[in-house]
């Protein structure tokens, strides 16, 4: 028996192909987060059925949806301008679905009212989506998904309609909102934060794979391909180790670089260390098991209190360093340094 | 070159709220100008040369209040038999794909290519007391359809519906229809996503294209004077009164024609004040 | 067809806004056949006799075969000269010709419709002297009673036309056949309601061919024009109600002198053109 959301999802639209295998449990939330153009809004609306599979499957709780027509499957869907209907009411938009179940108005009416209370939108209820805001919107096209009582949540891109300011709070009550729903949601996302703080499960998609899934805190250590690693910050490499050695894998004709790791491993491996372990000289450094790289300043740019410098190598790396040491170093492009990590900051993992 | 803190963007909001609104373009102006005193003088012509003192006498004529009666009943009927069946057709050739849509579509437009009169005479071959159709309809039935009401309204419809089909196929197809999709996703059925989503929002569309179809049923002679022949109280309307009118006293035919133009006018403001403060 | 006018030919003589408007919507409705050559200097020489230049003849409808027979004739007799024939329903071409339309000679289909031109424009003085004030008749139109082919109502009086279930197709009263059903109506003493009022005689003849009526009222020259596809009863009442063809040299015509040959043509030689159509002799 599969997970309570099964789905392996097959199709191809000229030349772009999704081969995606989904799976989660009840009451989880995957995200699936990838960059424009991966294919995970394809993905979602394959689950929903809105494009066809060539083949694969879609289960829900043990029941096979592939062919399920749209209005008959098990689903709810928060699209990502919502798409509340504008000649509605925030109360007959989230009256529209039971109503179709086959409620009567009166019923279909109350589970409306009921929903948007729950949701604080009770003073809403006659408004039309025009005169609604963003986030108010949004809670109500959630509320509109969540009246048909489905077992398969899916939301797509939920946050990027919203303003900086309003994404802080909706993320956090889309947490707690979501929580009190005993289905398994899926959210499509490109943003790595609305994926980290949202969901129990994440499947990273790129050019119609899935390329990594895991929980939010194994993505976020251990990256698997250079998106990822960038979204999350890491600076990552692929190599083949062998003993406390890592041989990266050469960018052309560049000699070998060497990361030395705090621990054996065997085989194709990638290693990832984050930019603040990295730490800059103007001379070669001594003493301590570090690795260390003559690299070439390449960029340098603000970030948060530190300062991002882009070093080209090999290795090609990132590093956070104080205001003060590129003061101290006066970092200007194109200026050789010495980067050093210390072994015991380096994450090793199997390619 | 390093760390200087970013400055803050610029309010460029402000700047583009103060800024003109560049000087109209001169290549657009003048020709719309031009199109506006083309369609408009002749109206003023009518205007200034009609022979008002008569305007109250004529709206009293009992046979002129009984054409311009039947042009209004007509073009109603006829804008609610296309509304009936061409919504719906309009609603197959943007939605839907099948073998022949193409075909059916040029062949919608026809009426509109067609001489009216051509058109009339067709009707007449199909629902003509000699028609494809209409021997049959005589047989059976006892019904023949020309010199009819029901005739005035089908000529009407034959003119008028391609307007209609036309104008609401294009805003189906300019509709968002993700919106039918949020819908089938909440389990609206093909049928509910049609009445309860896809017709509302394209509202404003139908109605331009109704507004269209009764205008041109309003105006129509050609094809209703062929199929339906010219009986005061059955069959003629307003446009047949004044052409007959023009053959005997021109100006008559002027005073009938503003009669006709200023009501389908009321009409159509009248409508408009509904809508706008709908 | 273009409509050619108004040129520049009737300087001085401003048409109301009104009477273009009418023309305009007339030249629409009906299908006009309208000359648009620019020879405007017609040829006066009249030393030898010749004549030259462009001639436009304004002509009702129901006049076409034997005009364009006629105007073969005319052209071989004078070489010089190009007869342009503009056929139309005769009170359309009365107000196009009130209008300014360029038209040297105006042949009507009654009287009526000729008076709207003498009561505006006028006849040439010169030749309305010699002919007369309301122009010269040269034939006459008899109605007849048009039925399909096998005559399925079995019509044979104009009484038969009252009968119950008989669908009768007449000319609107006004129109010049209209005019003369009511007249002839008046002197048969026989009140028929017929279920359509067309607007010209060729309507009520389609309406006859297709067998949507059973019977309509028509003129004898029109009969003749169908030829096989309808079938011409007369009836004695339609002497009451014969209609007249005028014709005239208009009042600032561009070329009298073919003008006034073009009408001595119709006058003298048209006899047996005309009765072959169907027309009688004034």
């Amino acid at each position: 028996m599969g997970s309570f959301l099964d789905a392996d999802l097959r199709l191809s639209r000229g030349t772009f192909e999704l081969h995606a295998a989904l799976g989660a449990e009840r009451g989880e939330i995957l995200a699936l987060l990838g960059p424009n153009g991966a294919g995970k809004s394809t993905a979602l609306r394959a689950l929903a059925g809105l494009v066809p599979l060539e083949a694969g499957h879609v289960r829900v709780g043990g029941r096979d949806e592939t062919t399920t027509p749209v209005e008959q499957r098990p689903i709810g869907m928060v699209f990502q301008d919502y798409l509340l209907f504008p000649h509605m009411s925030a109360l007959e938009n989230v009256a529209f679905g039971p109503r179709c179940q086959g409620a009567d108005r009166a019923q279909a009416r109350e589970r409306a009212a009921g929903l948007l209370e729950h949701l604080g939108l009770a003073e809403h209820a006659v408004a039309r989506p025009g005169r609604l805001s963003g986030g108010q919107a949004q809670r109500v096209a959630l509320a509109r998904a969540l009246a048909v009582q489905p077992r398969l949540l899916l939301l797509d891109e939920p946050m990027a309609a919203l303003d900086a300011s309003t994404r802080v709070e909706v993320r956090a009550r889309l947490r707690h909102w979501l929580e009190g729903f005993d289905g398994t949601t899926v959210l499509v996302t490109h943003d790595p934060l609305d994926a980290m703080v949202l969901a129990d499960r994440i499947a990273v998609v790129e050019e119609g794979r899935v390329v990594q899934q895991g929980t939010p805190a194994e993505v976020a250590r251990r990256p698997r391909t250079a998106y990822v690693a960038r979204l999350v910050g890491l600076n990552l490499f692929h190599g083949t180790a062998e003993g406390t050695t890592v041989t990266l894998d050469a960018q052309g004709e560049a000699e070998t670089v060497e990361v030395r790791l705090p621990a054996p491993a065997e085989g194709p491996a990638l290693v990832a260390f984050p930019p603040r372990a990295v730490a800059l000289y103007s001379e070669p450094p001594h003493g301590s098991p570090r690795n260390v790289w003559q690299v070439r300043v390449d960029g340098v740019e603000r970030f948060g209190d530190q300062v991002r410098v882009h070093l080209a190598g090999p290795p090609d790396l990132a590093a956070d360093v104080s205001p003060a040491a590129v003061a101290e170093l006066g970092l200007v492009r194109g200026q050789a340094v010495w980067a050093g990590v210390k072994a015991a900051e380096v994450e090793c993992y199997g390619a | 070159m390093t760390a200087v803190p970013p400055t803050p963007p610029a309010a460029p909001e402000r700047r583009r709220l103060r800024a003109r609104s560049g000087r109209l373009p001169w290549v657009l102006v003048l020709p719309a100008v031009a199109a506006v005193a083309f369609l408009v003088l002749p109206f003023a012509g009518l205007l200034i040369s009609a022979p008002w003192p008569d305007m109250g006498e004529r709206l009293r004529d009992p046979e002129v209040l009984s054409a311009l009666w039947l042009s209004l009943a007509t073009a109603t009927a006829a804008t609610v038999v296309s509304l009936l069946l061409g919504v719906p057709l309009a609603w197959l050739l943007a939605r839907t794909e099948f073998p022949g849509r193409r075909l059916v579509r040029a062949l919608v437009t026809v009426p509109l290519v067609i001489p009216p009169v051509v058109g009339g005479v067709a009707l007449l071959l199909v629902l003509g007391r000699n028609g494809i159709l209409g021997t049959h309809l005589d047989a059976w039935f006892g019904i023949t359809v020309p010199f009819t009401t029901a005739a005035v309204v089908m000529a009407q419809v034959f003119v008028a519906m391609p307007f209609l089909v036309i104008s609401v196929e294009g805003s189906l197809r300019g509709a968002d229809r993700r919106y039918e999709e949020a819908a089938a996703t909440l389990g609206a059925s093909r049928t509910t996503v049609f009445t309860r989503v896809t017709l509302p929002m394209v509202l404003p569309g139908i109605a331009a294209g109704a507004v269209l179809c009764w205008a041109r049923a309003l105006g129509e002679f050609g094809a209703t004077i062929t199929f339906a022949g010219n009986f005061p109280g059955t069959t003629q309307t307003m446009p047949l009164a004044v052409y007959m009118a023009m053959q005997r006293d021109p100006e008559a035919a002027v005073v009938l024609s503003l009669v006709l133009l200023l009501v389908s006018l009321a009409v159509l403001v009248t409508l408009r004040e509904r809508w706008v403060n709908a | 067809m273009p409509e050619t006018f108004p040129r520049s030919r009737a300087a001085g003589r401003r048409p109301s806004a009104l009477s273009l408007i009418a023309a305009a919507t007339g030249l629409s409705l009906a299908a006009t056949a309208c000359g648009g050559g620019e020879a405007d200097e017609a040829g006066r020489d009249q030393e030898g006799g010749n004549l030259s230049g462009e001639l436009d003849v304004f002509a009702a409808a129901s006049l076409t075969d034997v005009f364009e027979s006629l105007a073969a004739d005319f052209e071989d007799e004078h070489p010089d000269v190009d007869v342009v024939l503009n056929f139309a329903g005769s009170s359309e071409l009365a107000v196009q010709i009130n209008s300014g339309a360029p038209a040297d000679v105006f042949a009507a289909a009654d009287t009526a419709t000729m008076g709207q031109v003498t009561d505006d424009l006028g006849l040439d003085p010169d030749w309305a002297g010699e002919h007369g004030e309301d122009g010269a008749l040269f034939a006459t139109n008899t109605l007849q009673i048009a039925v399909p082919p096998d005559n399925p109502a079995g019509i044979e009086t104009f009484d038969d036309l009252a009968e119950e279930g008989n669908d009768v197709a007449f000319c609107a009263d006004e129109v010049p056949c209209g005019a003369a059903t009511t007249e002839a109506m008046e002197a048969a003493g026989t009140d028929v309601t017929p279920v359509t009022y067309e607007e010209d005689v060729r309507a009520v003849l389609t309406k006859v061919e297709l067998g949507e009526v059973d019977a309509g009222l028509v003129y004898a020259t029109d009969v003749v024009s169908a030829g096989d596809r309808v079938e011409g009863i007369d009836f004695p009442e339609a002497e009451e109600a014969v209609n007249d063809y005028p014709i005239g040299l208009l009042s600032g015509a561009q070329n009298p002198e073919a003008g006034q040959a073009w009408i001595e043509h119709v006058l003298g030689g048209g006899g047996a053109e005309l009765d072959a159509a169907g027309f009688g002799t004034p």
